[in-house]
């Protein structure tokens, strides 16, 4: 069941170029920012002379860590306890930090006048191997809170013993180290701002790039003072997002206060140098994978070991009682009878961030770790490792299933998905194609990935953003002609809300989808909620959506019961009509209804007019969405090079809104796993310099690295989401790595190479056969 | 300097910095912000425009360097109310998505059709290969170039 | 997004005007034609001329033709021009090798021949082609025009024999009888420079090789030269073997640098690889 793949609404103006991003704002008088920021990952500021820069003609301010000192504002609240430097007042801490921020006529001017200002660094021992940061006499980051180490958190889930004890009887014990590197979501737009003080009212406008328009509306009030009335954020259409534009940036603070200096409206937007160097990056996680099994591949353990690192600042963006995110469900797919993780978050010099680009809240992570210990171990025993995935998959009776750490898995059917998937693929007779090759020495690599994701954030019970529960609100008013008006508190950046949630209040009231106009992005005109990331649009904000329209349909059925003079109790709905059970002809649509609501109808005690409703839907439970990757590779043993050949991906994420939508957010996710397992990379040199901070070095897939998709379905509702219906935003992006560098791997098994790191780059692979792997995060010497 | 610069088939004539890129030019001087810039190196490609009939990269082009020439932006695609094949095939087939890489897509899909009017799924992927897309994973965008291939005058009305 | 610093420009509508405007500016000014190298660092503000001198409306500089026995290519043919020359790719499939991998086709389209060797960075896949087939470069200035053999025009990276009012305006190519040519690259993605990349020219006679060219891209050969490999290829077998052998001695004399695009042993193994490659296919397309 689906609720048809409608084209889009949005692509009216976004096939005409006549999107509004936000550096096409444009607002009479604006100035321009730009920001000064380090060239060293960790020195003492000395002193930061601005006086020839202000001396510029076209300059207007120039604002340093001092003067936001004396304003209270120089430093900020991140979402994860911690505090980030707005503009830098005592030391810089990674390469690209904010020094300070000139404020010009044009952006040109303030390009130039960034050239003009004098800074003076004592440079400090820079720490940015992440498993040294610990070690004794690392040089300390954060002596801002009086720390003594770069220690950050200790985090543990599951039980230790009974997964000690299920090692211990084990016959099968397989053990592998693996980096999770350091990448970046690399939205096409750049993050910006314009932020607007008002002279006469003092109301702060801010037009962000912001995923999360109403939790940054918290963080404003909360850092400059300003009431929430006061303060209204709006999101424009966004160029992408993927967890890069959840959180707060310095450069959006920054434009605020240079309008409150100059009283006129400040735009600010990152070059794409800044964006890859100082906003949120994603993972770094090392891992220590250790899987535990019977001779004959039963699962009998799992226990990862993780030290994360959190660069400067913690600013990881996720629900706030989670600091490693939902790592927790690092069992996977599988029936695991123990398992037991911990998790060391760790200060160094890079930025700050660690949550970001598809990752549900840390699951790519998890699911990566499990997918290449169930590789490591089918390898060990001798088995396929579609056989030892089959073996050990959660039955479909076993749902609602709790996992070792506790968590709650609404809804599957695993084993149908990976039949499906093998059907797909051909997947015996790719295995036939390999023996051929591997006996005339040519390397080709299956890879197989089974991913289950909790995504839906969340209960508001447990889950929460600065105190502040993660329920969704949403507003339907139904117009007197019956067309109708639905207000979110998400954010699109790409999903095409305006579509799909016109269409499930469509479904709702029979209204035409071309006559729902949805808004959201404008805290002044959208309920409150926390936004759009971890796939929680449709398990929250639809939930939400749907829950109103059938608030507005049984409004309706109080109107109509007195437009039809019958008890409410004998109308019946169908398609867009309540009528008078029995009499199929005696009824009225939800147009005529509405008109009659805002009529001169007399309506029964207690029946309100018009058809308006509000709601707020907390979720019971995450949803479970989940499916089934293969990547079939060809490698070049020579000279290193990968060629994705193939790459079939079933999911599973319930009841399908819109089918064309969906397969459109698989694809990109896929194309994330190409991105991720075969070139993208964030490294830094032994003095903390960013190894890839422009496109020519942060390397992104194209047109010729990605095969064209075969997508498969298969359709396991969610028993708690009104409409059944479970995220996909990012299933794929969680999913795919692991079944690209499983390939890689495969193919690479005639020389014996059983992991190797992402990203899996022609020198790595090459690497690889000889022994000798690269180290990813740090700079090839 | 004093430039003209004849953007979707109207002069315009503008004092500007030698310095001023095309993409600036096109954006904030003539208030054309269909064409986007994502990087500062030419690897991005949202900035994609005809400069005298060949797709060019926006913002590795001095609006100076265009003084004299012919400028084509998304903004010309459309005939009025009426879509181009190629921005009909976009809509068609969920080519778009954030919509950010979409302008510089359609310009270099409209060029390669009037060019190659039947090209293969290969030929395509070459075509947007120095262009990034970080929504689609191309697919859909191949598919919506092929869709206006396959429908030369769009869609029947 | 970034942007350059402050700078005069000036079009020029003739070589010798263009000649004439590099003088007038002096040393701090720089030719700029397709711009595709020249201004990504300008905005990062890794160059600073204090003056352009536009030559892309030299029309003269534009032609790809064959004349006297040699291929001659204007230095402001687009590199998309180059790649759709059937004459030029018959004659030097090295060059539409090389070319189908630069960058990508919007690049090409305004990126050109002349640029990328005046750029002379280490990377650029055109130096170690030209190289290869042991092409002239024809350079003016307001004394006259000089010709210098590619395999002198570099003198280090980013920096070439082409003096500051001096412009380059073509390249000649020697047609030889029985060669044939190729180029082989790795990169990371599509578009990507080279981790390493070799050209190849040989010239066949009988089963032997007469004349190898041998240019590397992006691993320290001195001027993109593999001179070692092309004096032990001369005069032997064109044999499988004897490929593979110079490919390790290309690889023996090259000096690769280690960087995110791959470790110094990876490199050089690279190197021999894309060598042999690179001389099987010449050898093809010589007929041998």
């Amino acid at each position: 069941m689906t609720y048809g793949s409608l084209p889009r609404k949005e692509d009216a103006r976004f096939v005409r170029g006549r999107g509004t991003f936000l550096d096409d704002l444009v607002l009479p008088g604006m100035l321009h920012g730009a920001i000064l920021r380090s060239p060293h990952a960790h020195a003492r500021l000395l002193s930061v002379d601005t006086s020839a820069a202000e001396a510029h003609p076209k300059v207007r301010a120039v604002l340093t860590g001092k003067d936001l000192a004396e304003r209270g504002m120089a430093w900020m609240p991140t979402l994860s306890h911690d505090v980030q430097a707005v503009l830098a007042s005592d030391k810089v801490r990674f390469q690209g930090q904010e020094v300070a921020f000139v404020v010009a006529e044009d952006r040109y001017a303030a390009r130039d006048a960034l050239e003009l200002i004098d800074v003076e660094y004592e440079p400090l021992p820079v720490v940015v191997d992440a498993p040294a940061a610990l070690a004794t006499g690392a040089a300390v980051i954060r002596d801002d809170l009086g720390k003594a180490d770069n220690h950050v958190f200790d985090w543990s889930s599951g039980d230790e013993a009974a997964t000690e004890a299920a090692f211990a009887k084990a016959e099968v014990v397989a053990r592998q180290d693996m980096l999770y590197p350091r990448v970046h979501p690399a939205p096409l737009e750049t993050c910006g701002a314009v932020a607007d003080v008002d002279a006469i009212t003092g109301k702060l406008t801010v037009w962000a790039t912001a995923q999360a328009p109403h939790a940054h509306r918290i963080l404003y009030s909360r850092i400059t003072g300003l009431p929430e009335h006061r303060i209204r954020i709006v999101a424009p259409d966004i160029g992408g997002g993927f967890g890069n534009k959840v959180g707060m940036y310095p450069g959006y603070l920054c434009a605020v206060v240079g309008s409150m200096v100059t009283g006129r409206p400040v735009k600010w937007t990152e070059d794409r140098s800044e964006n890859l160097m100082s906003t949120s990056f994603a993972r770094d996680y090392h891992m220590r994978g250790e899987i535990a099994a019977t001779r004959d591949g039963r699962l009998l353990g799992l226990r990862v070991r993780v030290l994360a690192d959190h660069g400067a600042f913690n600013g990881t963006a996720q629900p706030a009682k989670f600091p490693a995110g939902f790592f927790h469900v690092f069992t996977g797919s599988y029936d695991l009878p123990a398992a037991f993780c911990s998790v060391t978050g760790v200060y160094t010099n890079k930025a700050p961030g660690g949550v970001a680009y598809a990752c549900s809240f840390r699951i790519t992570e998890a699911v990566y770790v499990v997918e290449r210990m169930m590789d490591v171990l089918a390898r060990e025993l001798g088995l396929d490792p579609a056989e030892l995935r089959m073996r050990n998959l959660l039955r479909p009776e076993q749902f609602p299933y709790t996992c070792a750490t506790g968590w709650q898995y609404d809804s599957g059917d695993y084993p149908r998905a990976l039949t499906l998937l093998k059907e797909i693929a051909g997947y015996d007779e790719l295995r036939r194609e390999q023996a051929e090759k591997r006996a005339r020495g040519e390397l080709m690599g299956l890879g197989l990935s089974f991913f289950t994701e909790a995504v839906g954030a969340g209960p508001r019970e447990h889950m929460d953003i600065l105190g502040f529960g993660m329920a969704d609100g949403a507003e339907l008013r139904v117009h007197p002609s019956g067309s109708a008006v639905l207000r979110l508190s998400c954010m699109s950046q790409g999903q095409g809300h305006e579509t799909t949630f016109a269409q499930l209040v469509s479904a709702e009231l029979g209204i035409p989808p071309d006559e729902v106009e949805v808004v959201q992005g404008d805290t002044d005109h959208t309920p409150f909620g926390l936004g759009t990331y971890g796939s929680r649009s449709t398990p929250v904000s639809g939930a939400a959506a749907v829950t109103v329209a059938r608030k507005v349909r049984e409004r309706a059925r109080q109107v109509a019961s007195a437009m039809l003079e019958v008890s409410p109790d004998d109308l019946e709905w169908e398609r867009g009509r309540w009528f008078v059970r029995g009499v199929p002809g005696r009824g009225h649509t939800i147009r005529e209804i509405a008109l009659a609501a805002h009529s001169d109808l007399a309506l029964p005690e207690g029946v309100e007019g018009q058809l308006d409703a509000s709601t707020v839907y907390s979720p019971p439970n995450l949803t479970y969405p989940f499916g089934a990757y293969l990547c079939v590779v060809d490698v070049d043993a020579d000279t290193g090079q990968v060629r994705v050949r193939r790459f079939i991906a079933v999911d599973d994420c319930g009841v399908r809104i819109n089918p064309m939508i969906v397969a459109g957010q698989v694809h990109r996710g896929l194309a994330d796993g190409i991105g991720m397992a075969l070139m993208e990379l964030m490294a830094f040199d032994a003095d903390g310099n960013h190894l890839g901070g422009s496109f020519m070095d942060y390397l992104l897939p194209t047109a010729l690295e990605c095969p064209s998709w075969e997508l498969g379905e298969t359709v396991t509702p969610s028993p708690h989401h009104p409409i059944g219906a479970k995220g996909i935003g990012e299933s794929a992006t969680v999913g795919s790595p692991a079944a690209v560098v499983n390939a890689v791997v495969d193919a690479l098994a005639p020389f014996g190479v059983r992991h190797a790191d992402m990203p899996l780059t022609p020198a790595a692979v090459w690497r690889a056969t000889r022994g000798a792997p690269l180290r990813a995060d740090l700079a090839i010497s | 300097m004093e430039i003209t610069v004849t953007v979707n088939g109207e002069p315009h004539r503008r004092t500007v910095e030698p310095r001023l890129l095309l993409v600036h030019l096109l954006r904030d001087d003539l208030g054309l912000t269909g064409t986007h810039w994502g990087c500062d190196t030419s690897n991005c490609g949202t900035c994609v425009v005809w400069l005298d009939d060949l797709p060019v990269k926006s913002c590795t082009v001095l609006a100076a360097m265009a003084d004299g020439k012919r400028v084509r932006t998304v903004e010309d695609l459309a005939h009025g109310a009426e879509l181009d094949a190629v921005q009909q095939g976009f809509v068609a087939c969920h080519g778009i998505q954030c919509g950010f890489c979409t302008p510089g897509m359609l310009m270099t899909a409209r060029w390669l059709l009037d060019h190659d009017p039947d090209p293969s799924e290969d030929v395509i992927r070459e075509a947007i290969s120095g262009q990034l897309c970080r929504c689609t994973g191309y697919e859909n965008i191949v598919r919506s170039i092929r869709w206006a291939a396959e429908h030369p005058d769009g869609a029947a009305p | 997004m970034q942007v350059p610093a402050q700078f005069e420009y000036e079009r020029a509508t003739s070589v010798e005007h263009a000649l004439a405007l590099l003088a007038k500016y002096g040393p701090e000014s720089r030719v700029i034609a397709g711009g595709h190298s020249l201004i990504p660092m300008m905005k990062l503000r890794l160059a600073r001329p204090e003056a352009l001198v536009d030559v892309n409306e030299l029309t003269e500089l534009c032609g790809i033709e064959v004349a006297g026995g040699e291929l001659r290519i204007g230095a402001l043919v687009r590199h998309a021009q180059l790649l759709a020359s059937a004459e030029a790719g018959a004659l030097f499939p090295v060059l539409a090798d090389a070319e189908r991998v630069i960058a990508d086709p919007i690049v090409r389209n305004r990126g050109t021949v002349g640029g990328s060797l005046c750029q002379a960075d280490p990377s650029e896949d055109l130096s170690a082609a030209f190289t290869a087939v042991r092409a002239d470069a024809v350079i003016r200035g307001e004394e006259g025009t000089r010709t210098v053999p590619v395999r002198e025009l570099f003198t280090g990276p980013y920096s070439t024999v082409v003096g500051p009012a001096e412009l380059l305006v073509e390249l000649r190519l020697p047609i030889r009888a029985g060669s044939g040519s190729a180029y082989a690259k790795v990169g990371r993605r599509a578009g990507d420079w080279a981790v390493a990349a070799a050209g190849a020219e040989l010239v066949l006679e009988g089963g032997d090789v007469a004349e190898a060219g041998i240019g590397l891209t992006a691993v320290g050969a001195p001027r993109f030269v593999a001179a070692e490999a092309e004096d032990f290829l001369r005069g032997g077998a064109a044999s499988a073997e004897r490929f593979e052998k110079a490919g390790v001695i290309a690889a023996e004399h090259c000096s690769p640098a280690a960087d995110q695009r791959g470790p110094v042993d990876y490199k050089r193994h690279l190197v021999a690889t894309l060598t042999t490659r690179a001389l099987h296919r010449a050898a093809k397309r010589a007929g041998g």
